[in-house]
């Protein structure tokens, strides 16, 4: 398959580009974060983006989906990036819809699919525990009761955790923190008796949730897949998650850059734009060159995805490793480029470097895809 | 109609495939089916062609006849005449089998496309049978020892006498001068023009009285190079190649090619030596794992970026198929591309330790780890260094201001 975007992709593209710019440009966000507003993100506009078909794009048709695929998904995510959009496309469209799809019985898919398309239900995942990302060090106990289990322990970093309809947890059934068996998925109902969020505003002025569970009664239709047999399931919908969030950050690497590039263009020290600066030029070329690297392994990861592809994992984590570096370099120059005004809050490039750096860390680091990446090739 | 038209292409093309594949069963000697054993190991054709084998000299006088050697130049010059798509596929027939190249040449990839694009019919049916059949071997005359990076400050100096130029001056880096036949020339003609304007390309036998080369040895210990001097050297007026002044726009179209050329061979995806097995040799493995973790995450921290590089590479040609793309690329391709093989072959240096530092000797294979990281550090020198690709980078594709 050619490492392009087909016609209908294309396509896609250019609506998303111009429905967020019309709907979800930076300042949206700017003042989602001045308002305090309790959500973090418009539902309002989460309704008119199901209605473009994008809370379903993963879903299948015969759920009411768009079934569009990882590459249509990255190309709606990589855009969210240059508008810095806030919704919850990542946690529920790409992540929970992923789970669900793959590990869910037929009468979860029939019951969760078609609301997730439809932007009436929406999910976070509860997967990491301490500061890094550690999907099989899992150690959230879940103890057999009644017909189903009850979940002690605690989550963090649940993207979208503190409003979802519903939580993904990642508990332990069986075995030792740090391996990959015995790890189990469970459907909670975030009201349930005993869920304690503790909403985390972050650095880039999105949502995540600090959540604590005390024996909170799960039932046996409430698990997703089978019991111990979770992390397949798991490491597959976060290696969806991974490639969407390398495309995400394409997306915030190239337009800060594109910004910045204008910039240089017009601002004037010593009589000339200070882009005829040959030190300030080649520290561009060499971001511009980057950043084509970042293009290209994220489409090969998304395409991996799409075609069952068995190097799709090694591709999400080169992907996700590579791109996180390189929207770090991208968003760093352009504040040192824009200089003072580029630390100014008042001026929009800082939120850039904030989103990068918090999507970097989402589902792993570069260190962590870089061992990884070494372990799946077998070093 | 258009799908009859492309079934029937497909099928010609399978029949192409086919006859080319029994064709060099047939004719490639077995011995031409191994990899070559490095760089003294390959055939460079011309007037005085060093062959390692009589099978080296069969295969390439083989492939010559079809004109295999340059498959999709046009019958009329001596070349294969096939289409891209069946140049491909005979490519790909090649490989299968692990046939060799049989002929390597500046002749075919550098003078022939410009001949190709401004040479007039004359030369054209001169010079390019003469490089399919390997006979003449090309090397290029561009830098100067006061033109490097700043190529069109070149002095050589070709007068009109009439019915000749007369050309004095000297060139540097030209690669094999010493084991080549002929030169293809960059020399001022016009000495009071602005310096792009007054550039022309002549083709300069070196037989001809008042040549004289001389190599250049290397950090490497060795000598691709050399300096060539032209001393009073006559060179008739119908060697000139295009336009009189107008030799830049050649120069620049082939410098465009040569980065597409350095830059499309994949450098810094160098097969051979894995550095990850590499490793496990030299600090030993836990597990499956190379057991030093630092040289561990400098090794996959290469090659992450090696496969973003190898995915670039394949996202441009795709581009470039289906009509989209830049031009511009080639310049992104060189730079990053070279350093990564400089990476490379620095952090190889650092995975063999003190068995890497080895100069002579057959236990080192005459220290062929340090002669090739020496070598690379020349990748992002020659062919335009890092620094003017950045420059191109700068003001192509970002149109950033001239100072």
């Amino acid at each position: 398959m050619p490492l392009l975007l087909s016609e209908e992709q294309q396509l896609l593209q250019d609506a998303t580009r111009g429905f967020l710019a019309d709907k979800a440009p930076v300042s949206e966000l700017r003042k989602l974060r001045d308002s305090a507003d309790a959500t973090g993100y418009s539902t309002e506009l989460w309704g008119e983006m199901a209605e473009m078909g994008w809370a379903g794009i993963l879903v299948p048709e015969e759920h009411g989906g768009l079934g569009f695929g990882a590459v249509g998904a990255g190309i709606v995510m990589e855009e969210m990036g240059r508008t810095l959009t806030a919704s919850p496309m990542l946690s529920t469209a790409i992540v929970g819809a992923s789970l669900i799809a793959r590990g869910g019985s037929d009468a979860q898919k029939a019951e969760f699919l078609p609301k997730i398309a439809a932007g009436e239900l929406t999910t976070a995942l509860a997967v990491d525990e301490g500061p890094h990302h550690g999907p099989c060090r899992t150690s959230l106990a879940a103890e057999p009761s009644g017909n189903g289990f009850k979940l002690t322990g605690d989550k963090s970093f649940v993207v979208d955790g503190h409003v979802a309809d519903r939580l993904a947890v990642a508990a332990r059934t069986s075995g030792e923190a740090g391996e990959t068996d015995g790890i189990s998925l469970f459907l909670v109902d975030r009201e349930a008796d005993g869920v304690t969020v503790e909403r985390t505003i972050m650095v880039d002025s999105r949502n995540a949730a600090r959540i604590n569970f005390n024996a909170v009664q799960v039932s046996g239709d409430d698990i997703l897949g089978a019991i111990d047999a979770g992390f397949e399931v798991l490491d597959g919908a976060l290696d969806l998650g991974r490639a969407c969030l390398a495309a995400e950050l394409t997306g915030v690497a190239r337009e800060s850059f594109e910004r910045t590039v204008g910039y240089l263009k017009e601002r004037q020290q010593f009589g000339t734009a200070i882009g005829a600066f040959q030190s300030l030029q080649h520290r561009a070329a060499h971001v511009y060159s980057e950043i084509e690297l970042a293009r290209s392994i994220t489409l090969k990861a998304l395409q991996a995805i799409d075609a069952g592809d068995p190097a799709a994992a090694r591709l999400a984590s080169t992907a996700k490793a590579k791109v996180g570096a390189v929207a770090r370099l991208a968003t760093n120059e352009a504040v040192q480029m824009y200089g003072g005004i580029g630390m100014t809050d008042e001026f929009d490039i800082g939120f850039f470097m904030k989103r990068a750096r918090v999507a970097d860390e989402l589902y792993g680091d570069g260190r962590f895809h870089a061992d990884r990446f070494a372990e799946l090739s077998a070093y | 109609m258009t799908d009859a038209l492309a079934h029937d292409q497909t099928d010609d093309l399978a029949g192409f495939r086919r006859d080319a594949r029994r064709w060099l069963e047939e004719n490639c000697p077995p011995a031409m089916r191994t990899p070559s054993a490095g760089e003294a190991d390959i055939v460079w054709g011309g007037r005085n062609a060093q062959f390692g084998s009589e099978d080296q000299k069969i295969w390439m006088e083989r492939m010559a006849v079809r004109g295999w050697t340059v498959p999709t130049w046009p019958r009329e010059y001596g070349g294969g005449g096939l289409s891209k798509a069946e140049g491909k596929a005979l490519q790909q027939e090649m490989k299968a089998l692990g046939c060799r190249n049989p002929l390597y040449s500046f002749g075919i990839h550098m003078l022939g496309p410009a001949l190709l694009k401004y040479g007039n019919e004359t030369q054209k049916k001169k010079y390019l049978p003469e490089i399919v059949r390997g006979e003449i071997r090309w090397c290029q005359g561009y830098s100067e020892p006061g033109a490097g990076s700043d190529l069109a400050s070149l002095k050589t100096r070709a007068e009109d006498k009439g019915d000749h130029y007369l050309v004095n001056g000297q060139k540097v880096w030209t690669s094999y001068a010493d084991k080549s036949d002929w030169i293809f020339c960059l020399v001022r003609t016009d000495f009071d023009a602005p310096k792009h304007n007054g550039i022309s390309f002549l083709l300069i036998d070196m037989e001809s009285p008042g040549v004289s080369t001389k190599p250049i040895k290397l950090i490497s210990g060795r000598s691709p190079f050399c300096e060539t001097f032209f001393d009073d050297v006559k060179v008739p007026k119908e060697n000139l190649v295009g336009e009189a002044g107008r030799g830049w726009d050649i120069a620049k179209y082939l410098l465009t090619h040569e980065r597409e050329m350095i830059g499309g061979m994949g450098f810094g995806l160098a097969a051979g030596t894995d550095a990850a097995d590499f490793a496990k040799e030299t600090v030993g493995a836990d597990g499956d794992r190379v057991a030093d973790p630092i040289l561990r995450a400098e090794i996959a921290a290469l090659e992450i970026d090696a496969a973003a590089f190898a995915a670039t590479m394949e996202r441009i040609r795709d581009e470039a198929k289906a009509g989209q793309g830049t031009g511009a690329a080639s310049s992104m391709l060189k730079y990053y591309g070279t350093e990564l093989n400089k990476r490379r072959q620095e952090l190889l240096m650092r995975i063999a330790g003190a068995d890497g530092l080895e100069w002579e000797g057959e236990r080192s294979n005459d220290g062929a780890m340090p002669r090739s990281w020496l070598r690379s550090r020349a990748n992002s020198i020659e062919g335009g260094t890092s620094e003017i690709q950045l420059n191109i980078i700068a003001k192509r594709i970002l149109e950033l201001p001239g100072q």
